[in-house]
């Protein structure tokens, strides 16, 4: 530990070194490739547009402007890891990764060179725990929050019992899918209804067998956490089968246009969770057609403004700049390191007022980040696809999790994390 | 001119035998292990250690592995990825168990425990031959990737199924985990591929590997001059096996440090592999470290051309990137058949007349 700690100091004065640069590194590590490009194109979009909006209209962050770096990851984590190593040594100050796999490799790599990383709603869940984890976060939810607020929003859809209802999972098999199960498994022992869960293999094209499953055990409810191209074949499949839609319902990451549309009216009521507002009816979508595509800079082709997984970059972005923003004044300095960053993500503070002070009124949920809690609030709310008019609806306000619950089980798999790898708590001082 | 056997007197047998009989191959073995051992840690950055290197050397050993199977015994198998899986469990499930143990010592336990797992599924072999074979093996690409997908205790019912490798030293020096630095990382891997390809070369000039390439040329003569069949395949299968679980546990311990059966070890991986082996050069050791340099350093040197040295966009340089290595795999295949250690022997052949040809 010592050793680490060492090399982590080390690696710190290394890295701050050469700070006559005087910017901030906001690296991004993207999928514009392979076969899950249709989620990543959207949402590194938002990123970067957001970023180009934050140094055409204020100049920067406290005056230094943000310098973007591109990688591409191809959703593969052996690259993840190779873009990684390409940036590690030229002050990072955030990493979002957008891919569970790639997350979970450079949780020890950037823990050890003081980087921050933000899994927005991704990643592992267990890294609320800021006590095992100090430079990984996951708020404004996470999987298992996903999974609660699924389940509380059935509930109250169902005066309030699921008792001897039937509730599967479809998954994409890989560590990101897998996340929620423990959690069902606990929440169907509580309310009574009978789990099971169904795997899809990467990348997901072929799902005849499980719907043929579901067809034959005909579920009450079927709930997914499903990526790429696994999203857009499971809503046509259901779709096939007649299954009723509304009963269908999407974590965060199976709710985007393009999960939808391939399946035309037959989507039509397909039910998804999501972080943040839909559609482009806010202020900032102006800034961005004046700053951003009016001065010809949006990121790729510029198609997908307004797109839920863009919106969803857009928020990734937002909750980045604030981070840095709060870093910036805990430290009272402009050019901050990864390891200042962390402070800043540590003490984000999201209120109402700022959002709309950003031209995001009620975009997203208000929460706080704290030591002992990297997964903020844990809140999300239910979007509903119309088919007719091409559009999302939100339909509930926002649903809470089962904090209590879930952070037993975060309790849990950190602690089996920090015995595993000899991890000493760093909330303590 | 340099090159040639002439003036190079064998006064004993076992220098009538050695590996390289022209001096000059002798002296660029040397030249090589010394500037790889030596002169290479002093220049080499930690961005080309972890992220070329490193994966280059891994490769290297699984390549090797594949080839002693496919390329000296003539077994076809599609299950490399699998095997790779089964020397990450294995070294994550030593390392859980008993963490005193040397790391190195956990790697060729891992390289074992895989050997043991290629000779199961190496039994169908004394049955079916060649294209029946790889759907045979494929069926155990499958099967052990379903086990260490769902099967709790594989993965320390982790709630993900991913596998993180802790932090482990050999002689006070970091090896595994984040806080290792890229020349002990580079070291390590460098050890076991020197290792390993002495092993193999070694192995296919003697008994063992004559009788491999007796079964390959053809099984039912070697089974006449007195091969047995049985004792030749599952050694191949086991030696092959053991290669490319230490190749499996390097990649998950030094490299990746986390990793997810299904993700980092799928099918694509096997075909990967696969590939290095016929474009290198079936049947050769040569063929396996040329073999992987293409599929492996190739890539990420096109990557830091385009993007970091021209600064195109990085999703177009990954598009153009598939697109040349899938046009270079098509050039080298329709010029040298045999893979590029075929190139290197022909360039050997013309050098030796050079300058003066019939």
């Amino acid at each position: 530990m010592k050793m680490t700690r060492l090399a982590a100091i080390l690696a710190a004065t290394l890295v701050a070194a050469p700070v006559a640069a005087q910017n901030l590194h906001f690296p991004m590590l993207n999928y514009r490739t392979g076969p899950f490009a249709p989620g990543g194109i959207p949402f590194a979009d938002g990123y970067q547009d957001y970023l180009t909006l934050i140094n055409q209209r204020d100049g920067g962050i406290g005056g230094l402007p943000i310098r973007m770096t591109e990688c591409e990851t191809a959703y593969n984590t052996e690259r993840g890891v190779e873009c990684y190593e390409s940036i590690r040594g030229d002050n990072p100050l955030i990493l979002q990764p957008l891919s569970t796999g790639i997350t979970y490799q450079l949780i020890p790599r950037a823990t050890a060179d003081s980087v921050p990383i933000h899994s927005m709603g991704y990643g592992r869940t267990s890294a609320v725990n800021g006590d095992v984890f100090p430079y990984v976060f996951n708020y404004p939810a996470n999987y298992w929050d996903g999974a609660s607020v699924a389940i509380n929003y059935l509930l109250s859809q169902n005066g309030g019992s699921l008792e001897g209802k039937k509730i599967t999972l479809l998954y994409h098999n890989s560590a990101y899918g897998r996340e929620p199960i423990p959690t069902l498994e606990r929440l169907s022992a509580q309310y009574g209804f009978t789990f099971t869960a169904i795997p899809v293999d990467s990348p997901g094209q072929e799902q005849g067998s499980q719907w043929l499953q579901i067809r034959r055990e005909r579920p009450d409810f079927v709930l997914m956490w499903g990526w790429g191209v696994m999203n857009a074949v499971a809503v046509q499949e259901a779709a096939n089968i007649r299954f009723p839609m509304e009963n269908f319902i999407g974590i965060w990451w199976s709710g985007s246009e393009n999960d939808v549309r391939p399946a035309g009216a037959g989507a039509h009521g397909y039910t998804s969770l999501t972080l943040h507002g839909v559609g482009t009816d806010y202020p900032l979508y102006n800034d961005i057609q004046e700053y951003v595509v009016g001065r010809g800079l949006a990121a790729g082709a510029g198609d997908q403004i307004g797109s839920v997984l863009y919106s969803r970059g857009l928020y990734a972005a937002m909750l980045a700049v604030e981070a840095a923003r709060t870093a910036q004044q805990i430290h009272g300095t402009a050019q901050i390191t990864g390891a200042m960053m962390r402070d800043g993500m540590e003490a984000l503070v999201i209120s109402e007022e700022r959002l709309a002070e950003l031209g995001l009124p009620n975009f997203s949920a208000s929460f706080e980040v704290s030591c002992r809690n990297h997964g903020g609030g844990g809140q999300a709310m239910v979007q509903r696809w119309d088919a007719n008019a091409g559009r999302w609806n939100l339909i509930s306000d926002w649903i809470s999790s089962d904090r209590e619950l879930i952070m037993e089980l975060v309790m849990a798999d950190s602690a089996a994390y920090a015995a595993e790898n000899n991890i000493q708590p760093a909330c303590a001082n | 001119m340099l090159y040639r056997e002439a003036g190079d007197f064998k006064t004993s047998y076992a220098s009538d035998n050695q590996t390289f009989p022209i001096r000059f191959d002798r002296y660029a073995y040397w030249a090589v292990l010394i500037l790889a051992l030596c002169v290479a840690p002093l220049f080499l950055n930690d961005y080309w250690t972890k992220s070329i290197v490193v994966p280059f050397l891994i490769y290297v050993i699984a390549a090797l592995g594949l080839n002693i199977l496919i390329g000296f015994c003539g077994q076809l198998s599609l299950g490399t990825g699998a095997f790779m899986a089964v020397g990450a469990y294995a070294t994550f499930k030593l390392t859980m168990a008993v963490p005193g143990l040397n790391i190195f010592v956990v790697f060729l336990l891992a390289g074992l425990v895989t050997a043991a797992v290629g000779v199961l599924f190496g039994l169908p072999s004394l049955k079916i031959k060649g294209f029946y074979l790889a759907v045979a093996t494929l069926a155990a690409q499958f099967f052990l990737i379903w086990l260490f997908t769902r099967q709790g205790w594989f993965f320390n019912y982790s709630p993900t199924g991913m596998i993180t490798m802790p932090e482990r030293s050999v002689l006070g020096i970091t090896v595994t985990g984040p806080a290792a630095s890229a020349h002990a990382v580079y070291l390590t891997c460098l050890v076991f591929v020197i290792g390993m390809a002495w092993l193999a070369r070694n192995l296919t000039r003697g008994t063992v590997g004559r009788s491999w390439m007796a079964i390959r040329d053809m099984d039912i003569a070697a089974e006449i001059i007195g091969v047995n069949p049985l004792i030749a395949k599952l050694t191949a299968f086991a030696v092959s096996s053991f290669f490319v679980g230490v190749a499996g546990a390097l990649l998950f311990g030094v490299q990746l440090g986390a990793a997810e059966a299904g993700e980092a070890f799928g099918i694509n991986k096997s075909f990967l592999v696969l590939f290095m082996v016929i474009i290198g050069g079936l049947g050769s050791i040569l063929g396996s470290f040329l073999g992987a340099a293409f599929l492996v350093v190739l890539p990420v040197i096109l990557k830091v051309f385009l993007v970091d040295s021209l600064g195109w966009p990085s999703d177009l340089a990954r598009h153009l990137e598939i697109m040349v290595i899938g046009a270079l795999i098509v050039i080298v295949l329709i010029l040298e058949p045999h893979g590029m250690a075929a190139l290197w022997r022909t360039i050997k052949e013309k050098l030796r007349l050079w300058p003066f040809p019939h």
